[in-house]
Formats: C-alpha cells, sequence, structure tokens
C-alpha cells in the first residue's frame, strides 16, 4: 500500500496517466479545496476593487478590511429558506443548479498546474474543456424553465443564447492557437493541454507573441469571448439587477443560489486558465527564452517568496494605520496575525526543496489571478451591452474575425513549415 | 443508455424526454471512449449534448408553452407501431444469433495516443470530398431553418 | 466465466439494436413531433454506435471518420426539422401529430 503511494513520487506523468488512483484523490481533493477557497477570494476581492475603483471602502466591518466577509455570506446564504414556486417542475429545479456546477468544476480534471500537476492529461484536453463547459448552458436553460415564470425563462433564453453564440467564436480562437503547436519538426500538433504548453516551451515564445499580431487578435477574440460566455459585465445583461430582476435565477434562494454563484466564478477560473494555457505560457515563468540560463532561473524562483512577503507587508503597514480605539483591538490583532501567516509562507517558499515543487503552480495562479482582476476592471469600467448589439458583435464581429485569423494563421504556418523543414 | 433511451420515449413531459436524451447520449460518449475513439467523443458532446440538445430545449420552450401535457401521448396509430417494432426486433434477433460466431473473441487493441491525428490526416487526405459536401450540407441546413422559421419572407 | 468479462463487438451491437428499436418505437408511436424527432436522434446514435463498434473490430478508422460525419447530419436534419415544426406550429397552434392531416382526402 505505502509502495502504491510512494510509487508515484518519482514518476514524470500525471496521475491519471499513470493510473495512480490514490494520488488522482489527493490532486482531486486539493484542486476542488483550492477552487473553494479561491472563488470566496473572488467575492471579497471583487467587493473591495469595485469599491475603491468607485471611491468607496468596500466591507470593513466583519473582520478587518471585510476579510471575513466571504464567511459571513456563505453562512447567511445557508441559512436561508429555501423556496420553491408552487407550480414549478421539482425534478428539473432541483437538477439545474446541480448541473451548472458539475459542468463548471469538470473542466479541472485536465487543468495544467505544470508538467505533471494535473489530474490526467487526455490527448483531447482542449476538445474536453469546450464541449463540458458548453454543458453549463443546459444547466441555464432548464433553470429558467423550472422557475415557472416570465422573467427567469426570458433571461434563460438569453443567456444561453448568448454562450452559444459565443461559444462559436471561442472555438474559432482555440483553433488557431492549436494550429501554432503544429510547427515542429514532425509538423503534428497536439489538443493536450500539457502538450500545448510544452509546444511553447520548445519554440521558445508563448503564442500570444507568435506570428505577431496574429497571436494577440486570437487572444483578444478570446478573451471577449470568454467575458460573454461566462455572463460577465459588460455582457451581463440576462442577470443583472436592474434589468430583468436577476434573470435566470430569480426564484432561487439559498443554497440553490450559491451554487449558481459559485459555478459562475468556478467557470471564470476555468476559462481564464484555459486561455493562461493556450495564450501565456501556462505554468513557465516569464522571459523562458529571453532571460535563460541558471542565474535567471534561480532569481525568478525567488519571486513566490517575494510576493507573500510584500502581501505581509501590506497587512503590516496596514495593521500600524488601524484606527487607535480600544473596540478596534481585535481587528488589529486579527489583521496582524494575518500578516504573520503570510509572511511565514512566503520565508517556506524560500527554501529550495519546496520552491521547486511549487513554482510552476506558483506562475499559473499568479496568472489567473492577474485574469481574475481584469475581470474585475471590466465590470468597474464598461456599460452594459444591449441584448441585441450583444449578438451582433458576437456574430458579425468575432466570428469573421476569428475565421481571418485562423486563415492568415493557417497561410502563415504553412509558408513556416515549407521554408524551415521542407 | 437503455435507461435513458426508455424514458425518451415515455415521458409525458418533452422537457423530462430531452433530459433523458442528454444523460443517453453523455452515455454514448463515455462508450466510444472504451471503444479507443476519444475525438468522437469529444465531439459528441460539444455538438450533440452541447448543441443539438440546446436547440431542442429551445424549441420546446418555443412551442410547448401550454404545458397541457394532459391528453394521451400515444398517437392514434400505435398498435401498428408496436407490431412493425416487435417484427424489427424479431429480424434483428434472428440476424445476431444465426451471425454470432463471426465476430472474434478478443478485438484488436487499437492505440489512441494519436487518435486524432490520424483522423485529422483521414479527414482532409482520403474524405476530402466528403468534408466539403458535409461543410456545404451544414449551409443549406442554416438557410432552409432560417427560412422556414421567418415570420415573413 | 472467463467469457463473460470480454465485452465483445457483439455486445456493443446488440446494444444498438435495442437503442434503434427504442427509437423506431418512439417514432411510430408518440403524439408530439418534438419526442419524435428525438427518437430520431436516438436511430442515428444507434447507427453510430455500431459503425464506431466495427472501426474497432477492424483497427481502422474509417467508421470514426463516418460517424463524425453522421453527427454533423444529424445537426443539420434537427435544424431544419425543427424549423419546419415552428413553420407548422406558427399556423396550427398544436404540435400533435394526428393533427397533420393537411393532405388527407
Amino acid at each position: 500500500m505505502l509502495e502504491y503511494v510512494k510509487s508515484y513520487l518519482t514518476s514524470s506523468q500525471t496521475p491519471g496517466a499513470a493510473g495512480n488512483m490514490f494520488w488522482v484523490l489527493v490532486y482531486i481533493l486539493l484542486i476542488f479545496t483550492g477552487l473553494a477557497i479561491a472563488v470566496m477570494l473572488m467575492t471579497w476581492l471583487e467587493r473591495k476593487v469595485l469599491a475603491h475603483m468607485q471611491v468607496r471602502l468596500g466591507p470593513m466591518r466583519v473582520g478587518p478590511h471585510g476579510l471575513l466577509q466571504p464567511i459571513a455570506d456563505s453562512l447567511k446564504l445557508l441559512l436561508k429558506e429555501d423556496i420553491m414556486p408552487a407550480e414549478a417542475d421539482s425534478f428539473i429545479f432541483w437538477i439545474a443548479p446541480f448541473i451548472v456546477v458539475l459542468a463548471a468544476f469538470t473542466v479541472f480534471v485536465v487543468v495544467p498546474f505544470g508538467p505533471t500537476h494535473a489530474i490526467t492529461d487526455m490527448n483531447i484536453g482542449i476538445l474536453f474543456m469546450l464541449g463540458v463547459s458548453s454543458l453549463s448552458v443546459l444547466g441555464i436553460v432548464m433553470a429558467g424553465w423550472a422557475s415557472n415564470s416570465h422573467y427567469p425563462l426570458i433571461g434563460a433564453l438569453r443567456s444561453s443564447a448568448q454562450m452559444v453564440s459565443y461559444e462559436v467564436a471561442m472555438g474559432l480562437a482555440v483553433v488557431s492557437a492549436v494550429l501554432m503547436t503544429s510547427l515542429n519538426a514532425t509538423g503534428t500538433g497536439t489538443l493536450s493541454m500539457i502538450g500545448i504548453v510544452q509546444a511553447q516551451q520548445a519554440q521558445g515564445e508563448w503564442f500570444i507573441f507568435k506570428f505577431f499580431p496574429l497571436g494577440l487578435i486570437a487572444f483578444f477574440i478570446f478573451a471577449v469571448a470568454m467575458v460573454a460566455e461566462t455572463n460577465r459585465a459588460p455582457f451581463d445583461l440576462a442577470e443583472a439587477e436592474s434589468e430583468l430582476t436577476a434573470g435566470f435565477h430569480t426564484e432561487y434562494s439559498g443554497f440553490r443560489w450559491s451554487l449558481f454563484f459559485l459555478s459562475e466564478y468556478t467557470a471564470m477560473i476555468a476559462v481564464s486558465s484555459i486561455a493562461v494555457t493556450l495564450w501565456l505560457g501556462g505554468w513557465l515563468r516569464p522571459f523562458p527564452n529571453l532571460l535563460n540560463g541558471a542565474i535567471w532561473d534561480k532569481a525568478f524562483s525567488f519571486l513566490p517568496g517575494i510576493a507573500f512577503l510584500f502581501l505581509a507587508a501590506m497587512c503590516f503597514y496596514n495593521t500600524v494605520r488601524m484606527p487607535k480605539h480600544p473596540l478596534f483591538r481585535v481587528q488589529t490583532i486579527g489583521l496582524a496575525v494575518f500578516g504573520v501567516f503570510l509572511g511565514l509562507v512566503g520565508l517556506v517558499l524560500f527554501v529550495p526543496a519546496v520552491s521547486i515543487r511549487v513554482q510552476d503552480i506558483f506562475w499559473f495562479a499568479a496568472k489567473v489571478a492577474g485574469f481574475m482582476y481584469l475581470y474585475i476592471w471590466y465590470r468597474g469600467t464598461f456599460p452594459r451591452y444591449r441584448f441585441d448589439q450583444l449578438m451582433q458583435m458576437g456574430w458579425k464581429v468575432l466570428l469573421p474575425m476569428g475565421l481571418g485569423v485562423l486563415i492568415l494563421t493557417a497561410s502563415v504556418a504553412l509558408l513556416q513549415q515549407k521554408l524551415w523543414h521542407p | 443508455m437503455l435507461i435513458g433511451g426508455i424514458l425518451v420515449i415515455t415521458r409525458k413531459n418533452p422537457v423530462h424526454s430531452a433530459l433523458a436524451l442528454i444523460v443517453t447520449l453523455l452515455a454514448q460518449a463515455s462508450i466510444y471512449l472504451m471503444l479507443y475513439a476519444p475525438f468522437v467523443a469529444g465531439v459528441q458532446i460539444i455538438l450533440y449534448a452541447g448543441g443539438i440538445m440546446v436547440l431542442f430545449l429551445f424549441v420546446i420552450m418555443l412551442v410547448s408553452i401550454d404545458r397541457v401535457q394532459k391528453e394521451r401521448q400515444f398517437n392514434s396509430q400505435w398498435v401498428v407501431g408496436i407490431i412493425a417494432a416487435t417484427a424489427l426486433g424479431g429480424l434483428f434477433m434472428a440476424v445476431y444469433t444465426k451471425g454470432k460466431d463471426i465476430f472474434p473473441e478478443h478485438a484488436l487493441p487499437m492505440v489512441e495516443n494519436d487518435n486524432t491525428q490520424r483522423i485529422a490526416t483521414m479527414l482532409y487526405g482520403q474524405y476530402m470530398f466528403a468534408f466539403e459536401i458535409a461543410s456545404l450540407l451544414l449551409l443549406v441546413a442554416i438557410i432552409g431553418a432560417v427560412v422556414m422559421a421567418k415570420k415573413k419572407i | 466465466m472467463e467469457s463473460m468479462l470480454h465485452i465483445t463487438t457483439l455486445h456493443y451491437l446488440v446494444l444498438g439494436a435495442a437503442l434503434f428499436l427504442l427509437g423506431v418505437i418512439g417514432v411510430l408511436t408518440r403524439r408530439n413531433v418534438v419526442i419524435v424527432l428525438m427518437s430520431i436522434e436516438l436511430i442515428l446514435n444507434a447507427v453510430n454506435l455500431n459503425l464506431v463498434a466495427f472501426s474497432r473490430m477492424w483497427g481502422g478508422l474509417h467508421g470514426q471518420v463516418f460517424a463524425i460525419f453522421v453527427i454533423t447530419d444529424a445537426a443539420a436534419e434537427a435544424a431544419v426539422g425543427l424549423g419546419i415544426l415552428i413553420a407548422f406550429f406558427r399556423n396550427k397552434e398544436t404540435v400533435n401529430i394526428d393533427e397533420v392531416n393537411l393532405l388527407k382526402w
């Protein structure tokens, strides 16, 4: 038994490929826990960043600077009364949030956090991710139908029409990125996520900079389509409060609504990780080829620790700036303890044994976190699109642009293959 | 998969039938994985379960708004239908019991690492003409569906 | 007991035949036009299963390529069929297949 567990530690494959069920379960638990923590952090971050963009403070009361606000929110949602509309189809009403959550979480089976840090590495990885994320449309349609009232139905139909339209643009952008993986000696590309990042490593540049500006335009198309796919601002007509009274999840309350919420944030993280893997080089550190060599590797390996120490320093700075009133004593002590915790994590990350293993995951998480910040930035900055403008943009602007990028990328790639590897 | 199929043809509510069909299609995708066909499984999930079923659900919502499904659910020729289906079932059983011995016990093991690449080579090489015809067919289908469902031509 | 554990091609073919039968029963006996169209999709899936099972038996990939073409065709046909259904529903306000009798003498 112990041999079974230890036999994986020296292999160079993902646990799914190596067939080691114990480590597969460990990875699944780790990813699930990590996602839950990430979603809770996202709710806090969204409220704080949006508030600061609107020159106000956001939640400040619950914990120091509102850090315990997500816990308060989830407690409230768990304890709320569970209402089901009278004439609703109870089986479909019950199963719809379940399907959306399932589709959002199953995507993470193939997300590569490192060369061996994925649950498994299917050789149709990117196809699987696109397919499973299109299953969440079904859940939304069923949620709107089962609620048996006008607003959810219209909201669900609008939302699913929007998601299906932008899936086409997403697919074209993904195809033009996968095309770039075939620029090697044998001329065969790959659909597996780990293979795509390894192709970027072998070709020496991230795909966003390849065949400038084609990679950039493909990335731009995918970035716009992924914001529309997850029903986020500025494409959130179907679920914004001022439009359709919260759209397809109007009739859901308490825990079921929090499942929709959870799946929305998880879908955001999922499509961001697709974008990071395909265009931004996955787990590779910045400048993998321009600044290569052992010294630069060592310098970049200090960055995880430095990042956490910087966060700890910010915590201590804010502790000093807290009001010196006896009622604030608990919050001040809490913030100081949090700062100490972050500092300890940063110090642990300086140890080379830990840093080598965690480095890939850190760079991947840092890039996905950048995308999350972009999502919140879009929400705070852009006005909302009207529904017909939304559909017009999906079909009349992004689709022709995607086709053009695909044809141009294919021609340039063919030219390069003929010239360099005849 | 069989339970899903039975549920498709026996539920009164068409939305329940659509759900059962989605379950059947997903089970079919996993059977394709067992048959060493990962690309076909991926295509099945994206196109069938994620595309065609959404289309069906949209049309069910547009068409059955009255949601009065309290009528009978079997049509007026169901006796003939059951007899014809029984005859077909008998034919199938006759064929399978006669031809049971021509299938090998252990099928050839197929490798699936480069399944997508080999399908692509075949699709763009040997079946190029069929590929172009399929795209023409899809164009015709799009134009046909739009013309059919428009309010004023 | 040994031979019961091997899933040969025959098992897949029997499963495909059973699905086909269910689809045929659905097409011939249901009243709701949408459910008839869904049974047609069941029939096409059964055919695909047969194709891919035979492709595995012979070791070539022709069956899988043809299965992809069948899926594409099924999508096109579902779209056109549902378009016809919507056009019909707009005139007659019913989805009952027994009412589709404009050509009856």
